[in-house]
């Protein structure tokens, strides 16, 4: 079972109270993108063993969207922060390094 | 002869408002404290209950309710804001009795039994949305008119005579 807190109205809310939205920071490819940078940005998803960025609504709740950092392979939870951050705030990123010290953001194509 | 865990009655005299944008702005216009997160406040006979950043759900006697909409409308007209009567759209229960917090916790993933007075948590009952909070002698539960139906057999299965969550 999972349990994340919800930043925006701090809840820690049940995996079950909560709708999963996939891979966060995806950069939207628009018009004038090549094809292939447009498929990969309809298709592609990471899903990798370990460290994840991924988008979670609170739905049964206040039902904003939200970001998880979290270990898809021990469950492990970085930290959560609100989906209107464009990449993983600093404290997230220190919180993942300490668990994982090689981790490193903008390999996993999270910021530019 | 065991007891039913709790008394499930439904509410049916109550009028309530959804308010989007500000919250402090809403709440002046009201006249009212802007909530807490996650909390609900009583002031005479109107509850003002925190449910996101952006809203907040008035709570009142079905007979304030078209004033208040008109007063509220007027006084956020200027204002990127929403004002909607959901009176109807509602259903109340009220879940009262010693063993309230058993029927809430067979329901709903949270800690029913340490709930505190004043917050208002929005959750699940079973698999519909539902928002609950402490009253006398035990919780009010509101979620969707269309879902009642649903609702109470929840309610009334989980409060079943014997079915108390402590050990025997
Ligand atoms: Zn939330």
């Amino acid at each position: 079972m999972l349990i994340l807190t919800c930043p925006h109205c701090g809840i820690k809310a049940e995996e079950t109270e909560l709708h999963n939205g996939g891979e966060a920071h995806l950069k939207r490819m628009g018009p004038g993108s090549s094809d292939e940078a447009f498929e990969d940005y309809m298709f592609a998803r990471k899903n990798p063993r370990g460290v994840h960025l991924e988008r979670w609504r609170h739905v049964f709740g206040c039902n904003k969207w939200f970001i998880a950092a979290r270990c898809t392979m021990t469950l492990q939870v970085f930290g959560t922060y609100p989906a209107q951050t464009p990449a993983p705030p600093d404290h997230i990123v220190q919180a993942i390094r300490a668990a994982r010290p090689d981790w490193n953001p903008t390999e996993e194509g999270v910021s530019e | 002869m065991a007891e039913q865990l709790a008394r499930i009655t439904e509410v049916h005299d109550l009028g309530m408002i959804a308010l989007r944008g500000d919250l402090d702005a809403i709440a002046a216009a009201l006249g009212m404290a802007a909530p807490d997160r996650t909390s609900i406040a009583t002031e005479g006979d109107r509850m003002l209950g925190w449910m996101s950043p952006d809203e907040a759900l008035l709570i009142l006697p079905a007979a304030s309710r078209a004033a208040d909409l008109s007063r509220l409308t007027e006084a956020l007209a200027d204002r990127h804001a929403l004002v909607a009567d959901v009176s109807d759209a509602r259903a109340v229960f009220d879940v009262i009795g010693p063993h309230a917090d058993d029927v809430i916790a067979k329901l709903a993933p949270i800690d029913a039994g340490t709930m505190p007075a004043g917050h208002l948590r929005r959750t699940r009952l079973a698999q519909v949305a539902a928002a609950i909070w402490r009253i006398e002698g035990g919780f009010r539960v509101i979620g969707f008119r269309s879902v009642a139906d649903y609702m109470r057999l929840v309610l009334a299965n989980a409060a079943i005579p014997g079915s108390g969550l402590g050990p025997r």
